[in-house]
């Protein structure tokens, strides 16, 4: 019955039907006295018709409290399950492969750790935890993947992640569920899973010329970041070695963690927060960086998460 | 036509009736008397949403191929977004409320009009100044927004006419703020002796908790959207991430008002809904307190679930958890009156006239609705079919098959008070069960459509999708005919059907107890109420 339930590529989406499954009894359940009560009440206490209708009740406080309570406390149980696995699903494994999302109207680009790049349609190994991190170019976006049951709006001006681990290898399908104008019904295409080692073979025969992060050091250097923040800087600028995960003071006394929404601020609105102890000259680059080369930076400064500045060449 | 010699044939009372006080189109559009001023919402909200069903229809039809068929995207986007925005806005928002409450709030506690009669007219010119602004946007080519205008789409991206429509949506707002607030003064300032607050109709509750709804939500969607046209037009940056706004500010006050509003929807009608139990039962409410308090504890805690849009928004997990919880505790005093309606009808005397027919059909579609509001609530299933059609499926359940039913039902049981007439009651039957057909045809393939995982909003689709999508469109075509059906056999009546008499179904109430049309300022002496409500006569003792 292809056309009445979907299919699926992971036990996550196993354990959603199931979800789901036991869901639906419960409402069957509550609500199946409601529909035969109706219905044979109509028949049996229909005008004209004789029947007892004696000593009829119109109030009974019982009667009101379990039927508002019993139902109550077995939504509660179904409640901590559901909250559980979405609790779950919002766990980003720390071994996960990253793959980065740029959302644009209509097209999905994707970028590979190795720096490997394809729009629409999206490949991943099965049996490995996926961390997609997620931007949009312009409106919000949502990255729906029927088959594993899971679905993270993209929205822009802030990184979204979506995680999973994919088990059956296949052809599925990718959709952006979130309205997004024109073409919003035909901005879709493939997610492709694929054995470890077709992955592996996949990635070698995809064209690519650097890594993501090589990418990014070489933006690093054209667009001017390595003139203030490399070794022969000039200008007094915090050095990007071993900043990423870490906290960092800010001006007004606060302490954030350098994650990748805080290095993407820093390049996009440089103003928004500013390290303390340094003065606030370093110039905004949403004229110049789209989404995608603000990955590869970022990328590219992850890259040197356990680096020191000593270091440097 | 301006003088008629009097019509022999009348009686007395017809002759002071509200619709003969005065026949000029002046009269009408003058008029302050609640029951002319509710016969001018009937006719408005009718146009609009035939409007709206034609877009629905488009929608329909382009769907019944995976393919475009009749639209370009662009154009199918401008269907959809112009089908919601007057369906919303300009036919169920005010369809109840400023029909049957205006029409009944007066007659149901012992007044001769609302609280501000003037105030009254001026809501309906404001409505009509609304929908106006709402038609030109449709000549202007509409809009590809959406009935819920997202940004940044809506402020910086899409094209269309964006500030217009928003005006129009602005401008009934205040029509539905004058509203409530007539009807909430109305409540608590003109009962008649004897009128308690334990001996009101639930109707009356109902209504009483839609009106505190809407003079505490609408001011916040007025707001959003002068925002919103703010950014569009002045690149004033509020949600515009580029102009440092925040996206996701526009969608917590959009749902802020926008949860609520679903209430403002449907409380209307689970008043009518007791009113026609209790009728065709000929037995009091069961629970009669439970009944109206959960009518008032509906409108409160529906402003605390709004999160309940945003699952995947971005949102806290947290945050997510808390919503969740909070949208099923809003669902038990839905509970508690579907269960109090069903005891109800326990030892009743039920007649299987249309407007009991029409209250079963709404019980069971809005349970469906309400049931699988509370799938939706569910977290992890959430994440899979929010943005579905599992979700359109669930909201036309509860706007369509609930209040669009209690709409109709409401029109069968009131009309021969409104006309003084009656009409056939075997083609209510069948228009009554039509309909029930027609929708579930329609919208029950939506939810498998849904959790298959088809997207919202989308023209074009897998074809592993088609079948699901002609059955729901055949059923599109059922239900069409259905809402027609009653407007035929109900003008016809206009003319031919038998005097009505001022309770022709016996039932409790003070506006059964005046003529068919009521008389003009409704009651000669104001009444004084001694008895409790829907004060049927039962064996309470053995004969
Ligand atoms: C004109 C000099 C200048 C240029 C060019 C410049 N920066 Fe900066 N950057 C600074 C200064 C000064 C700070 C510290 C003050 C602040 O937080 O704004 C800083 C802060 C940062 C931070 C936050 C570091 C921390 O420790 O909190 C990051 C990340 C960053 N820059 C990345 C970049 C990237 C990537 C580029 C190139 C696209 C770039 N910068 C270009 C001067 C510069
Ligand atoms: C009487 C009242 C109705 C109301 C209040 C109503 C309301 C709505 C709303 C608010 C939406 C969301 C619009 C959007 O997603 O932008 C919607 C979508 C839709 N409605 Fe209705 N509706 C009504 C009747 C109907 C009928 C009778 C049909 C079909 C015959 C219909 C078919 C649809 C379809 C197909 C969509 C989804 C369009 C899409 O997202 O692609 N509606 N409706
Ligand atoms: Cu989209
Ligand atoms: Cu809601």
């Amino acid at each position: 019955m292809s056309w009445l339930w979907p299919v699926d590529a992971s036990a996550y989406a196993d354990h959603v039907d199931l979800l789901l499954g036991g869901f639906t009894v419960l409402i069957v359940a509550l609500s199946a006295p409601v529909f035969i009560l109706m219905a044979v009440f109509a028949v049996k206490y229909r005008r004209g018709r004789v029947a007892d209708r004696r000593h009829p009740v119109d109030n009974s406080v019982g009667l009101e409290t379990s039927w508002a309570l019993i139902p109550f406390i077995l939504l509660l149980g179904f409640y901590v399950w559901a909250t559980w696995l979405f609790v779950d699903l919002h766990r980003t494994p720390a071994d996960a492969l990253e793959i980065d999302v740029v959302a644009k109207q209509w097209m999905w680009k994707f970028q590979h750790p190795g720096g490997q790049r394809e729009i629409n349609t999206l490949h991943v190994p099965v049996g490995t935890p996926v961390t997609l991190r997620m931007a949009s170019q312009d409106v919000i976006h949502s990255l729906f993947i029927p088959a594993l049951r899971i679905k993270q709006d993209v929205v822009p001006g802030r990184y979204t992640t979506l995680s999973f681990t994919a088990d059956r290898p296949g052809t599925w399908h990718l959709a952006c569920a979130e309205f997004c104008g024109v073409d919003h019904s035909v901005m879709g295409g493939s997610f492709v899973t694929m054995t470890p080692d077709d992955y592996a073979a996949w990635l070698r025969t995809a064209d690519t010329d650097a890594t993501l992060a090589e990418a990014g050091a070489a933006l690093f250097r054209s667009h001017g970041c390595s003139g203030c923040h490399g070794p022969s800087a000039t200008v007094h600028a915090p050095p990007l070695e071993g900043l990423y995960g870490r906290p960092v003071p800010l001006e007004g006394g606060e302490v954030v963690t350098a994650d990748a929404q805080y290095i993407r601020d820093s390049i996009l609105l440089p103003r928004s927060q500013i390290a303390a102890g340094y003065p606030p000259i370093m110039p905004t680059f949403a004229n110049q960086l789209g989404e995608e080369d603000v990955l590869r930076l970022v990328a590219y400064i992850q890259s040197l998460a356990d680096a020191r500045p000593e270091d440097r060449p | 036509m301006s003088t008629t010699a009097e019509p022999p044939a009348e009686t007395e009372e017809e002759r002071v009736s509200y619709f003969r006080s005065g026949t000029s189109l002046r009269s009408w559009l003058l008029t302050t008397d609640h029951k002319r001023i509710a016969i001018l919402y009937l006719l408005s909200i009718t146009f609009f949403f035939f409007v709206g069903g034609l877009a629905a229809a488009l929608v329909r039809a382009d769907l019944m191929t995976p393919a475009p068929d009749l639209m370009t995207n662009e154009g199918y986007n401008r269907a959809f977004s112009l089908h919601g925005i007057i369906m919303v806005w300009f036919f169920l928002i005010p369809s109840i409320p400023n029909t049957f409450g205006n029409f009944l709030i007066p007659l149901m506690i012992g007044a001769r009009d609302v609280a501000f009669p003037r105030l009254n007219l001026l809501s309906w010119y404001i409505y009509m100044a609304g929908g106006l602004f709402a038609l030109a946007t449709l000549v202007l080519g509409g809009v590809d927004t959406g009935w819920t205008f997202y940004t940044p789409l809506s402020s910086m991206y899409a094209n269309g006419s964006v500030v217009l429509v928003a005006t129009a949506v602005f401008v009934t707002g205040f029509s539905s703020i004058l509203t409530g607030l007539n009807f909430i003064v109305t409540i608590h300032k003109l009962r008649c002796p004897g009128m308690t607050w334990g001996r009101l109709p639930l109707f009356i509750w109902s209504h009483y908790a839609t009106s505190i709804i809407l003079v505490l939500a609408t001011p916040v969607l007025a707001i959003t959207l002068a925002l919103i046209a703010a950014e569009r037009l002045f690149g004033l940056g509020v949600f515009n991430p580029a102009l440092g706004g925040d996206p996701l500010l526009f969608q917590h006050l959009f749902w802020f008002y926008s949860h609520p509003a679903v209430y403002i929807m449907v409380l209307p009608a689970l008043g009518v809904i007791s009113e026609l139990v209790a009728a065709s039962a000929r037995k009091p409410v069961f629970g009669y307190e439970f009944v109206a308090g959960s009518s008032i504890a509906i409108a409160v805690i529906g402003f605390l679930v709004w999160g309940h849009h945003m699952f995947v928004s971005g949102q806290s997990v947290y945050a997510s958890a808390i919503f969740s919880f909070l949208s099923l505790v809003v669902a038990v005093p839905s509970g508690i009156k579907v269960y109090n309606w069903t005891a109800t009808l326990w030892k009743g005397h039920i007649a299987l006239d249309p407007p009991f027919l029409f209250a079963m059909g709404f019980i069971g579609l809005f349970v469906v609705g309400g049931l699988t509001g509370l799938v939706l609530t569910m977290l992890a299933v959430d994440v899979h079919v929010h943005d579905t059609y599992f979700v359109v499926a669930h909201f036309h359940y509860i706007m369509v098959g609930g209040t669009v039913s209690a709409f109709f039902g409401a029109l069968h049981f009131w009309w021969p008070k409104i006309t003084g007439r009656l009409y056939p009651l075997a083609w209510g039957r069948v228009a009554a069960l039509l309909i029930f057909i027609g929708f579930n045809l329609t919208f029950f393939p939506q939810f498998l459509l849904g959790y298959m995982g088809m997207p919202r909003r989308y023209h074009v689709y897998p074809p592993e999708f088609q079948v699901l999508n002609v059955l729901s469109s055949s059923g599109a075509g059922v239900l069409g005919a259905a809402y027609l059906l009653p407007f035929v056999y109900l003008l016809w009546s206009l003319r031919n059907g038998a005097p009505a008499g001022p309770n022709p179904w016996g039932a409790t109430g003070l506006e059964w107890t005046v003529a068919s049309p009521p008389p003009e300022h409704n009651f000669a002496e104001i009444p004084e109420v001694t008895r409790p409500p829907y004060d049927y006569e039962i064996e309470r003792h053995d004969a």
